[in-house]
């Protein structure tokens, strides 16, 4: 049953009477007025999620320099960046660490700057080192560069990250007798702490769990400019948690691979972030806008804190060892109150993932919506059914072809 | 005669001694606690002012015990244009220095309960927190 669709909200948005909440508003006008009249008031959802998201990094085309170069090996403030491309293309990631790091030599390693550093400062507007060698050709006979840009000077700098968003995540636990250091942050021993990372009730894909409306084309709020969904997230797996009875609980782990002119973004929506003992990555703002196109879009937009749930997993033993098993199920809003009990234990809580900025971020898409300078985009196709088919699959030690 | 304030660590192998009788009773020093979170094989930390003359051969004692020692002359702040309110530190200070406003769930810094035990530096993605001298 179809309330409206694209075409119409569009033209709304345009005419300054789009109806937009963000999902927490929304979650409020939904208890007061019943879904049906809810649905036929509401024209767009916001969403919004701020934390830490590894499979970010951007390519850039700096302008070829005089004599030409064909840029073989490329370092952007001393961390590499890949430069199997074309002359003076390059591709840096958001967890490449500079060669002479530390790392993880004095345990637990620091971690101080990395690929998601180098693109703060570049959103920032700060000038950055970039070094360059190559063997020389015919066309391309320079060897060596060293010089400074800054994200204005040069041609084209693309934000485009393989796998953000996470639907849902795990809540980690340490069950062992010493403190370890983790992509989930410091998890203390025999379950001193549990740590979680998601806005949950207002985070992007826990609200279109069955990707009815988000897919390749998607316009997004990304880095503080608007972004795309590219395609479907590396480990794109949008199943269902069930317990041991196979009850369900909700939403599993759908990712999305996304795309913006990173010239356009902000250092308060890409921040980038060290964990003591694990590595260097990128903190991401993202925020999906939700088209309510019919009642049950609206029901999923609106679920609470209380309605979604996370595994929680041992970081110490059953998930570096790759077991599936976990220690049970927990709803976002129990994990929100600060503490839970595990194991007949008291386990305090900790989010790694900003609930504030969440909410900025959806309350600055629905005041793009609104000004009429952001428009909705239909997907070419969307990311549900028919990607999910595919399962999981784990990397198996080989000693022969 | 020495006078300090000086910032006690434990870990979990070493909390569970009676580390405090011995600098009084062996090294005749006088102690007094000015905030203490210690908890049986947990790791802890304990901010004093200790006094006497041998205060120095208390010190040395302390460090063969693994106790990291800290001069109380360091202030830890909270860069609040750096700090996002992830939450990260939250669960990882032993005071509740650092915790979150609900409903809001934005962190909040309460400078009189710190320790100064800089689990915090460690634990912030953002390096928000600061040591400042």
């Amino acid at each position: 049953m179809t309330v409206r669709t694209y075409g119409e909200i569009n033209a709304r948005i345009r005419s300054g009477k789009v109806v937009v909440l963000t999902a927490e508003e929304a979650i409020e006008l939904v208890a007061a007025k019943g879904l049906a009249k809810a649905a036929a008031e509401v024209d767009v959802v916001t969403t919004g999620t701020f934390g830490p998201m590894c499979s970010s990094g951007a390519y850039f085309n700096f302008g070829h320099s005089r004599p030409r170069m064909r840029m073989q090996k490329v370092w952007l403030n001393g961390v590499p960046a890949y430069a199997g491309l074309a002359a003076v293309d390059a591709y840096l990631g958001a967890t490449e660490l500079p060669e002479d790091d530390p790392c993880n030599s004095k345990y637990p390693g620091e971690f101080k700057y990395g690929g998601g550093h180098v693109i703060e400062e570049l959103v920032a507007g700060r000038r950055v080192h970039l070094e360059a060698e190559s063997y020389g050709t015919d066309c391309y006979p320079r060897k060596k560069l060293d010089t400074w840009f800054s994200l204005a000077e040069i041609n084209e700098a693309v934000l485009f990250n393989p796998r953000n968003a996470y639907q849902n995540y795990n809540c980690a636990v340490n069950q062992s007798d010493r403190t370890i250091y983790t992509y989930m942050g410091v998890l203390k021993p025999r379950l001193g702490n549990a740590h979680y990372s998601t806005s949950g009730q207002l985070s992007p894909l826990l609200k279109d769990p069955s990707f009815r409306t988000i897919g390749m084309g998607t316009r997004i709020f990304l880095g503080g400019g608007t972004g795309y969904v590219a395609w479907q997230g590396t480990q794109h797996f949008p199943g269902v948690h069930r317990d041991a009875e196979g009850r369900e609980f909700g939403p599993a782990g759908g990712t999305l691979a996304v795309i913006g002119d990173l010239k356009q973004m902000s250092p308060r929506w890409l921040m980038g972030s060290s964990f003591t003992g694990y590595g260097a990555t990128l903190t991401v703002g993202l925020g999906i806008p939700i088209p309510v196109l019919d009642e049950e879009i609206l029901r999923a937009a609106t679920a609470t804190d209380a309605d979604l749930f996370a595994q929680i997993v041992d970081y110490s033993d059953a998930y570096p060892d790759r077991r599936p098993e976990n220690l049970g199920l927990v709803s976002y809003a129990e994990l929100k109150t600060g503490k839970i009990t595990l194991l007949e234990r008291q386990v305090p809580t900790a989010p790694v993932s900003s609930y504030p900025r969440a909410r900025e971020i959806a309350a600055i898409l629905k005041e793009w919506i609104q000004k009429g300078d952001f428009t909705l985009t239909e997907p070419a196709f969307t990311l549900g059914a028919a990607v999910q088919a595919a399962p999981a699959r784990s990397l198996e030690d080989r000693s022969k072809e | 005669m020495t006078r300090r304030k000086i910032v006690l660590r434990f870990d979990a192998a070493n909390v569970d001694e009676p580390i405090i009788y011995r600098l009084a009773r062996d090294y005749d020093l006088v102690f007094n606690i000015l905030k203490a979170n210690v908890s049986s094989q947990m790791e802890g930390s304990l901010v004093m002012e200790l006094t006497g003359e041998r205060y120095q051969e208390g010190l040395a004692y302390l460090k063969e015990q693994g106790v990291d020692v800290q001069p109380l002359n360091q202030e830890v702040v909270q860069n609040q244009e750096r700090c996002t309110s992830c939450g990260a530190c939250t669960a990882i200070c032993p005071t509740g220095a650092l915790h979150l406003a609900r409903p809001a769930m934005q962190v909040e810094f309460d400078r009189d309960e710190c320790v100064l035990c800089q689990l915090c530096v460690a634990a912030c993605p953002v390096k928000a927190m600061e040591v400042h001298f």
